[in-house]
Parts: structure tokens; sequence; C-alpha cells
């Protein structure tokens, strides 16, 4: 057993922003968790959507087995209601379907003015501040912040709250205390919420299901502050560190970012790529075998704990070439960087677009653009989701 | 020709087809689920209807010829 490699992977003599390279030829391995535990760890391109597709692999943490990165006190395993992520089955359809409507590509090109809007704002405020300035704090934080308040109904004043908040109980490196006190803090406030919107009612998104959902007894109010949680966490972090890497990784390719200012319209492309190549959900997506299942060649048994690796399957060489390099014009539509199966990102087209409008704003109106620092003293965020610290820019 | 179906019931909504394939597929404004566009599609827009059954996360899109 003392062999067993521990996970997550620490650092490897490579570059940091490439995920780390796995000790397993087959694909599949075993490996020791920070908990203790031990669990399957799933890599390959085709084995991770199996897994993730799969009806015997389960998404709920409190079946025995389910394999934890950090420790979850007893207090705690039970999820929220309405907390869909870690739901399967009907459970987990019958609150995803109040929201699909709501994040597909065509509402959330309405959104698109506002998300421009925000992001030129956040702009203004880091040029108005003075060079350098940590591009962090500036931009790659408020913006998807401003964006899931908007779309909650949060007021803009209490967006600073927010932000530290969820911070706090993201990163991995948080007490377990000081992380319970984060979640607290927020749930209280969305309790608040929701409860003024159920009074008053709005335009927002908390407001209609108030409406639509609550009042009309398909979802309780405790559901409805679960859920607002779920968005909350799980379009910030990921959306900022996205934002973050994303800039630090096109300052390191000068020549694939004047590629792009020739051909405006390849930052789709581009986006794709760098949620490919970046994979921020480093740490994989846990799941917990609900029957004996073979995956590749491996039998995993009920009751045993997997991680579906985004990372590996995402620098799978059988699936894209060259995977370590960046090259923004692959133009690849597979990768999983959002998961697979029926819990793969509902916010995938909101994050996209403020991807895309956050690059396209910096690239035109910050031409001159440059790291303030070294590139080898950046430091990264030691968290579930993988992030940079800071980034001081001048422009 | 290639025939195009979208099972609903296993739809989750993540638009990855209309994406791929705006032309092919769309989702409803009430449930956000998958609507087939061209059940039938012209030969040239084989790969993108193939490329939407690949890629869509719940198997929901099925491609036969
Ligand atoms: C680049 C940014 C983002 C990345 C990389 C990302 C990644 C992911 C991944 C990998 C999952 C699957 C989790 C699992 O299967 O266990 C997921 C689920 C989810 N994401 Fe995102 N996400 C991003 C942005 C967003 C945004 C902006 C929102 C909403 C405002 C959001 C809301 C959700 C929700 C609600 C789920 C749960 C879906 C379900 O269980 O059915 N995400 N995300
Ligand atoms: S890709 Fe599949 S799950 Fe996503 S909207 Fe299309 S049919 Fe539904």
């Amino acid at each position: 057993m003392n062999d067993m490699p521990r996970f997550p992977f620490r650092p490897q003599d490579r570059d940091p922003l490439i995920p780390p390279r796995f000790p397993f030829p087959d694909g599949i391995g075993q490996v020791e968790l920070p908990t203790g535990q031990v669990a399957w760890l799933v890599t390959r391109h085709e084995d991770v959507r199996q897994v993730l597709r799969s009806a015997d692999f389960s998404s709920n943490l409190t079946k025995p087995g389910f394999p934890a990165i950090r420790p979850i006190p007893p207090s705690e395993v039970s999820p929220l209601p309405g907390m869909f992520i870690r739901m399967d089955g009907a459970d987990h359809a019958h609150f995803r379907r109040m929201l699909t409507p709501e994040f597909m590509i065509r509402h959330v090109r309405l959104l698109e003015p506002l998300i421009r809007d925000t992001v030129v704002g956040a702009l203004d405020a880091m040029r108005a501040s003075g060079a350098p300035a940590d591009l962090i704090k500036w931009f790659a934080l408020p913006v998807p912040s401003m964006v899931i308040c908007h779309l909650l109904g949060v007021p803009y004043t209490d967006h600073g709250f927010f932000q530290e908040r969820s911070r706090t109980m993201l990163a991995w490196a948080t007490p377990i205390e000081a992380a319970r006190a984060a979640r607290d803090d927020l749930l209280g406030y969305l309790a608040k919420l929701v409860a003024a919107k159920q009074r008053e009612g709005g335009e927002d998104l908390v407001s209609r299901l108030a409406a639509e959902r609550v009042a009309t007894g398909e979802m309780t109010a405790d559901e409805l502050i679960g859920m607002s949680m779920l968005l909350l966490v799980a379009g910030h972090e990921t959306t900022s560190n996205m934002i973050g890497l994303s800039t630090l990784m096109l300052l390191q390719h000068p020549e694939e970012v004047r590629r792009l200012a020739d051909k405006p319209e390849a930052i789709e492309d581009a986006v794709e790529e760098l949620l490919r190549f970046l994979t921020i959900v480093r740490t994989g997506l846990p799941r917990v075998a609900t029957a004996d299942t073979e995956v590749g060649g491996q039998v995993i048994k009920a009751g045993e704990g997997v991680i579906a690796w985004l990372a590996g399957a995402n620098h799978d060489e059988t699936v894209f070439t060259d995977p370590d390099a960046l090259d923004l014009s692959r133009g690849s539509h597979s990768h999983v960087a959002f998961g697979f199966g029926v819990h793969q990102c509902i916010g995938q087209p909101l994050a996209r677009a403020e991807l895309r409008i956050a690059l396209e704003e910096l690239l035109t109106r910050l031409p001159n653009l440059a790291l303030a620092i070294d590139p080898a003293e950046v430091e990264f965020r030691d968290a579930v989701i993988f992030g940079a610290q800071r980034l001081p820019v001048t422009w | 020709m290639s025939r195009v179906e979208g099972d609903r019931s296993v739809c989750a909504g993540s638009g990855n087809c209309v994406r791929i394939a705006p032309d092919l597929f769309d989702q409803d404004d009430d449930e956000g689920l998958v609507v087939v566009l061209q059940p039938e599609p012209p030969p040239e827009r084989d790969r993108a209807a193939r490329q939407a059954e690949n890629n869509c996360p719940t198997g929901a899109i099925k491609v036969t010829d």
C-alpha cells in the first residue's frame, strides 16, 4: 500500500499550467486521497466519458465509499436541499430541469450586453487604479461575481461580501471551521434574499423561481436557497480562474495572440482550447460505483470510489494530438472541461460568453498588456479549482 | 441519407448540439431541451450531425444511416 500514488499529484518538474502526468500505463489505477481513502483514478478520455455517462456511478456524497478529497465533517455529510450537483436520477433531473431554459445559449445571448458592460467597467476601474495592477483582483474575480449576482438579483453593494466568503469556502487550505463559517454566512444571506424575492418579486432568476416553482409547490424555499448557493459557488471561482489563467497563457504565447488579432472570429475556438488545455477542475470529478462495472479493463466494485480525472482526459494523446501544446485553432469540440453525462455544466454557455467577452475586450483595449513579474514567480492557488493567486500586469 | 433523432427524456439541456450544429438542433424556450430541426440533414451536414451525436453528454442524439 505504501507505494500507492497520492492524489492530487504534487506539482511536478514542469510548467504548472500543464496538468501533471499520471503514473498509470493502463490509464487507470488506485490512488490514496488526503483523507486516507483509496479511489480509482480514471484518466483516459474514453473511460472518463464512460464513468460520467454511466448510471452505475453516483454523485451522492452520502453514499458509503464516496471519495472525499478533503475531510467532510459528519454534520456536513448531508448536502443542502436543492444542491442537485450531488443528486442522482430523478431527484437530479427534477431540479436541473427548472434551470435548463435559463442557461440555454439563446437566453445567454440576451445577457451579453450586460456582460460586456461589466467587463469594460472592470477594465476601466483597473486602468484608473494605475499600473501595475493585480488582474485577478480587478478583473478576473469581479466580472463573474457581478454576472452571477446580477443573475440571482443580489444587490451590487453585497458583491464584496459574496466574493470573499466564496473564496474562503472553496480554498483547499481553509481550515474546516473557517470554511463552515463562510458557508453559513452565505446561506444566511441567501435565506434573506429568497424571502425578500418571495415578498417583492422581480426580474431576476431567484424571483422567477420563487414565483413559478416555490409558490406552485414544486420546490421549497430551502431548496431554492440551496440551488442559489450552488449557482453562486459553481459559477464564480471557476470562471474567475479561467479568465486569470487564460490571460496568463495568452501573455506567454504572443504569436498565437497575433493570429487571434488577425482573425477575431477565431476567439471561440481559442476559448475551447484554453478550457481543454487548462482543465481548471484539476482534482477531477468524484463518483462512487453503485454496481460492479468494468472500466478500462478493470472491474470497479460497487461501493468503491472513482475519480474521473478531466485533466487526464483532456491531455489524452489518442484524442488530442500533441496535447501539452497550446493550439488555439485546434477547433476540438470533445474536451471534457465542463464534465460529461447528465451533470455536465449547466452554466457552460454563460461561462463561454464571459470568457470570450473578457478576452476580446482585454486584447483590444489593452494591446500592450504584459506581466509585471517573472512568469516563474506566479503563485497558483492550491484549491479544488486551479487558479493563479495574483497576476500583476502593466499595459 | 441519415436520420437524426433527439431523445428529450434523456437530454440534459447542455446545448452542445446547438453549438456544434445550430442548423440541425435547437432547444425549446419552455424546457431548454433538444429539438431536431432537420431530421434528415443534407449529406454535407452528416459530419456535423455525427459530431453532435458524439459530443452529446447524455447520448440523447442518435444518427442512423
Ligand atoms: C469556466 C467555468 C466553468 C467550469 C470549468 C465549470 C465546470 C463544471 C463541471 C466540470 C461540472 C460537472 C460537475 C460534476 O459532474 O460533478 C459543472 C457543473 C455545474 N456547473 Fe459549472 N463550470 C463553470 C462555470 C459555471 C457557471 C458560470 C455556472 C452558473 C452560473 C455553473 C454552474 C454549474 C452547475 C449548477 C453545475 C451542476 C450541474 C448538475 O449537477 O447537473 N458553472 N461545472
Ligand atoms: S447535446 Fe445532448 S444533452 Fe445537450 S442539449 Fe443536445 S441533446 Fe441535449
